[in-house]
């Protein structure tokens, strides 16, 4: 009973792992049919925002991870997006191989500003017990953060003006332009919206994992696989491929071990995407959040 | 290509040949060779085909892997050498087969490939144990195999090819490879498919099965990125799940954007340069020139390269270089159209 | 007469090397010292402090007047963490820069890798790092820790300090895999027992379902053996769990990478191992040492137990060369297989002719506030399992790594 309670655990975090990594690509991809394959260096960068606010800067843990690091990834998003993106709208292997090269120059950066070793934060939340049972604490933590950034995601675009607006803006650029919103303004806005969710992934991951300059494909490549295979739907694209791959990948990790665990949902995601060649919301939620 | 062509191309790459041993260490310029062959699989298959195949390294490993244990399991090496051609096209064909009747396309497709080269990362790196031995040889895991036979003239395994003999060998394989990439290009199933890259609705419209040209040119790329990783492990002497890795798998595209998508020289030139610049700058000389703290990291040089020439130069040095001279026929066709209009193939680069 | 082109080249070189005769007698002036290093990529922790201490011995030997009257000169390489650059650059060193030895390659998959390429070549080689043991091999010298004297002192201690049950975690390549057979020997010897052993490779920082897997078996500790900065995580999480206060943890390869200096006192506090080397111990040799290094290189941060035989590699192949009184590469492993001894940063350290390994002072260590203090030292032992399977005087022309079979 206890270990059921602990694998159940450990699926419900292992798939908000996955919806808060891909949280930031998912949006970007979904509104802006842009790739940011520097999406891995992104969550990275804001790991290092938090970990240096809070360890050089003493500032505390939570208003590092919660709120310093997304606003200095989106910044930075902010001028990536004017520099190199906005040249590149409408072209997506071309923002991706130009957001691959971005990220091969953050890891390089990375490795010159902090060095090839890892650094962390202790866990902020203690242990806790079920049954026979020792569980981090810190992961209830994640779940609830993955729930809370969904939650935001769908209220914004949802039931706020500024989400009604970015969701007419991606649709046709020139009506909201006739309509005196400024389309580029928005997509660079979108942009920094998915930076800062990336910023928030890092910063909440890093207390758990320790970053270090070359984490970030571990990152890219999970959080790419979930959002393609979730399709062009924001929120439900997101929550249905988390869910499907962390439910498979804990199933077979807990049969086996973690490493077919991650062989487990890379197979899984070759057959799902021949079944359903546009990603799941592509087939069941089309034109839906 | 005219025999007037034909015979043009083969002094050229003969001096070429004949002149870089001079400058450059051979065993470098072997290495160079094999890259530039899996270059030119990636080059044939994105440029003309239009497929953008994230992970053509899993064909490049895959044949060295396929070699390496085919040669110690027969104790000589043309077996493997074959074997390496022939597993990685199969395997191609399979894999191209399953995506294109799928109907995957676009950025769908590149997630497949990679991720099809990350699962054979994955795998490989868990295959340390003893239990993973096919005949005679441990897969070896993160270790990789170590000490197979190497090339020799067929029917004496003790009369290896090595050093300047692999360097001509390579070069030599990788110009046949030039030479009959551009002979099928040439050929009606090559016009078929750069076709097929340009209007893919209208060539099925005209009665031509799309999926299956799509998954032949697949398996033909798939072939000779699987000689290439044979000829790598020859140059190596080592292979190891390095091969499948995302890092590499980024390069090979680099050195196809670099050097030119839409053409098959380019590409090649590409994998030659870069290869060359990103030993370079793991020397220690060069590190210490710029003392502890080297600013010219091979990742970050390697970044910007790709950065700065996605957003100046996203047709490639060759096609630009031959723009500028206006030769090419690619831009005398296009100023015969009059208004210059941007073509499927750049779309489908471009990804539109 | 038909000559083939191989001769043909090999009388080009010939006369090419004629041609520039003054060249090559100035480039003899000095010794060359290759030594081949991951000092960038994911084990630069490991290569830096390494490449330093080859700097510090080559420097100290040529502020001595050098060897047989000549400087040493380092030619470093950089193999980036990649496994591939291994080959590449060893032969660029042998054929190339020709150097007269080298020192270097870190993890197994590294000394693998450019083993062959050396023997065949006729370079003296030198790998100077912790491993599973095994390698029998008349041209290459091994003067880390094996099993024998890491893993045989360790387990038995731990499991008298904490029960029989253990469970293993180990870095799944030739080194996780084959010290992971040593332990399932060693504890059995002890009256112990591996209840069961995972294997991760390199890359996972994830081991959430592991420590859920090892509260399901229950064991009395877990031994770790991994390798790397991604295994770092395991415990970082294994803390966060709180089951650092639950079940003790022991590991052959912990601090090896200055890994108790990253975590914070509160993770690493009471895990065990057992090493050659420690800045902790009150050992003369050793503060020798890092005054030296501290004072070339402005702190000793960064130093660690497979930088310390690193030096103690280079002094032990300048012992050698010293004794034979020539550069010749047999006369030098002739002169090595007399027994040539050093005392340096990991103890007195001592040839031994049959496997080309080396008896060691070895100490059993507790981390504690980031420290590693020395429990109990013992005092000269020797390499007993490659000796085991090993014998170089009987069969010079062995090549083979030999692994325990369970």
């Amino acid at each position: 009973m206890d270990l059921a309670v602990v694998v159940v655990y450990e699926i419900l975090y292992t798939i908000a792992f996955l919806a808060l990594i891909s949280a930031g690509l998912a949006v970007v991809f979904g509104m802006m049919r842009v790739v940011n394959l520097a999406h891995g260096e992104f969550i990275l960068l804001g790991g290092y925002t938090a970990i240096v606010a809070h360890n050089n800067l003493g500032i505390n843990l939570f208003v590092s991870m919660l709120v310093i690091a997304p606003v200095v990834v989106a910044v930075f998003g902010v001028v990536i997006e004017r520099l190199i993106v906005r040249f590149l709208y409408g072209r997506l292997i071309n923002t991706m191989l130009a957001t691959w090269g971005l990220s091969l120059a953050m890891i390089g950066s990375f490795s010159l500003i902090f060095g090839t070793t890892t650094t962390s934060v202790k866990a902020p939340i203690g242990s806790i017990s079920v049954g026979a049972f020792n569980i981090s604490g810190y992961n209830i933590f994640i779940i609830a953060s993955a729930i809370g950034v969904i939650a935001l995601i769908f209220a914004i675009l949802r039931f706020t003006r500024a989400g009604l607006v970015a969701r007419g803006a991606m649709q046709n650029a020139d009506m909201a332009t006739a309509f005196g919103y400024d389309a580029s303004r928005i997509y660079m806005a979108t942009f920094a919206a998915g930076a800062a969710l990336a910023g928030l992934a890092g910063g909440i991951l890093a207390p758990l994992v320790g970053i270090g300059p070359n984490a970030g494909s571990l990152y890219i490549a999970k959080a790419f696989i979930t959002v393609i295979s979730g399709g062009a739907s924001v929120v439900s694209g997101l929550i249905t491929s988390s869910g499907f791959f962390g439910f498979v990948t804990q199933i077979v990790t807990f049969l086996t071990n973690s490493v077919i665990g991650e062989l487990g949902l890379l197979v899984a995601a070759i057959i799902l995407l021949r079944l359903l060649p546009t990603g799941i919301s592509g087939r069941f939620f089309k034109n839906r959040l | 290509m005219t025999s007037r062509q034909l015979v043009l191309s083969v002094v050229i790459a003969a001096i070429v040949m004949f002149v870089l041993p001079v400058f450059f260490d051979v065993l470098n310029l072997t290495t160079y060779a094999a890259y530039a062959l899996l270059a030119l699989s990636l080059g044939f298959v994105w440029g003309y085909g239009g497929i953008l195949c994230f992970g053509q390294t899993a064909f490049y490993g895959l044949g060295a892997y396929v070699y390496a244990m085919t040669a110690i399991n027969l104790g000589e090496a043309w077996g493997g050498f074959f074997l390496a051609i022939l597993i990685p096209a199969i395997f191609a064909a399979i894999l191209g087969a399953m995506m294109f009747y799928g109907r995957l396309s676009d950025v769908y497709l590149a997630v497949v490939t990679l991720v099809v080269t990350l699962l054979l990362f994955r795998f490989m790196n868990t295959t340390a144990g003893p239990e993973y031995v096919i005949g005679e040889a441990r897969m070896g895991g993160y270790n990789g195999i170590p000490g197979f036979p190497t090339l020799h003239t067929p029917g004496n395994p003790d009369a290896n090819i090595y050093d300047e003999e692999l360097y001509y060998f390579t070069f030599i394989i990788l110009f046949v490879c030039y030479l009959l990439t551009r002979w099928l290009l040439g050929s009606p199933f090559g016009r078929v498919l750069v076709g097929l890259r340009e209007n893919e609705q209208r060539i099925e419209l005209l009665g031509y099965d799309v999926r299956a040209r799509k998954t032949a040119a697949f398996a033909f790329g798939g072939g000779l990125a699987g000689l290439a990783g044979c000829l790598y492990a020859n140059a190596a002497e080592i292979v190891t799940p390095e091969l499948f890795s995302l890092g590499l798998a980024a390069e090979a595209i680099i050195w196809v954007i670099v050097g030119g998508t839409g053409t098959l020289i380019g590409p090649m030139i590409g994998a030659a340069v870069l290869g060359h610049l990103k030993f370079v700058l793991g020397l220690q000389s060069i590190k210490q020139v710029f003392g502890k703290e080297n600013p010219l990291e091979a990742t970050l040089v390697f970044g910007m390269i790709l950065v700065l020439f996605v957003l100046f130069l996203p047709r490639g040095v060759v096609p630009s270089i031959q723009g500028w001279f206006g030769r090419s026929l690619v831009g005398r066709f296009k100023s015969g159209s009059g208004m210059r209009r941007r073509t499927r193939s750049e779309r489908a680069r471009n990804g539109a | 007469m038909t000559i083939n082109r191989r001769q043909f080249m090999q009388g080009a070189t010939a006369a090419g090397a004629f041609a520039t005769i003054p060249s090559v007698a100035q480039s003899a002036d000095t010794i060359k010292f290759g030594s081949i290093l991951d000092t960038s990529g994911i084990f630069e922790a490991y290569g830096k402090p390494m490449e330093k201490t080859h700097q510090l011995a080559v420097e100290e030997i040529n502020a001595a007047g050098g060897l047989l009257g000549r400087q040493i000169e380092m030619i470093p390489y950089d193999t980036q963490s990649n496994m591939a650059l291994y080959t590449q650059y060893a032969r660029r060193m042998t054929r190339r820069d020709k150097v007269d030895v080298i020192h270097g390659g870190i993890l197994s998959a590294s000394r693998e890798a450019i083993r062959p390429t050396l023997r065949k070549a006729k370079t003296l080689y030198f790998y100077n790092t912790t491993y599973e043991g095994g390698v029998c091999d008349r041209n290459v010298f091994c003067t880390g820790t094996t099993p024998a004297q890491q893993s045989a002192i360790l387990v038995p201690e731990t499991i008298k300090k904490w029960g029989k049950k253990i469970y293993v975690l180990a870095a799944d390549y030739n080194y996780g895999q084959i010290t992971t057979n040593w332990i399932r020997h060693y504890a059995k010897n002890a009256g112990g027992d591996v209840i069961q052993a995972d294997f991760f490779p390199l890359n996972v920082s994830d081991f959430g379902s592991t420590i859920a897997k090892i509260q399901k078996a229950k064991p009395d500790m877990v031994m770790a053996v991994l390798v790397g900065a991604a295994h770092l995580s395991f415990y970082r999480q294994w803390a966060a769990a709180g089951m650092n206060r639950k079940i003790p943890v022991a590991s052959t390869t912990m601090s090896s990478g200055n890994d108790h200096r990253i975590l914070t006192a509160s993770e690493g506090d009471g895990i065990m191992v057992c090493q050659s080397f420690s800045p902790e111990a009150d050992i003369p040799s050793v503060k020798t040492f890092l005054t030296a290094y501290k004072k070339r290189f402005g702190n000793t941060d960064d130093i660690h137990e497979i930088a310390a035989s690193s030096y103690d590699g280079v002094r032990l192949w300048a012992e050698g060369v010293k004794k034979a009184g020539t550069l010749d590469r047999m006369k030098v492993i002739e002169a090595l297989e007399t027994g040539i001894s050093y005392t340096g940063p990991t103890g007195k350290v001592t040839i031994d002719p049959k496997t080309h390994h080396v008896t060691h002072d070895m100490h059993l260590i507790e981390i504690k506030n980031q420290k590693l203090n020395v429990i109990k030292s013992y005092s000269q032992i020797p390499p007993s399992d490659t000796q085991a399977v090993c014998d170089l005087q009987k069969n010079p022309d062995d090549t083979k790594q030999y692994e325990i079979k369970i």
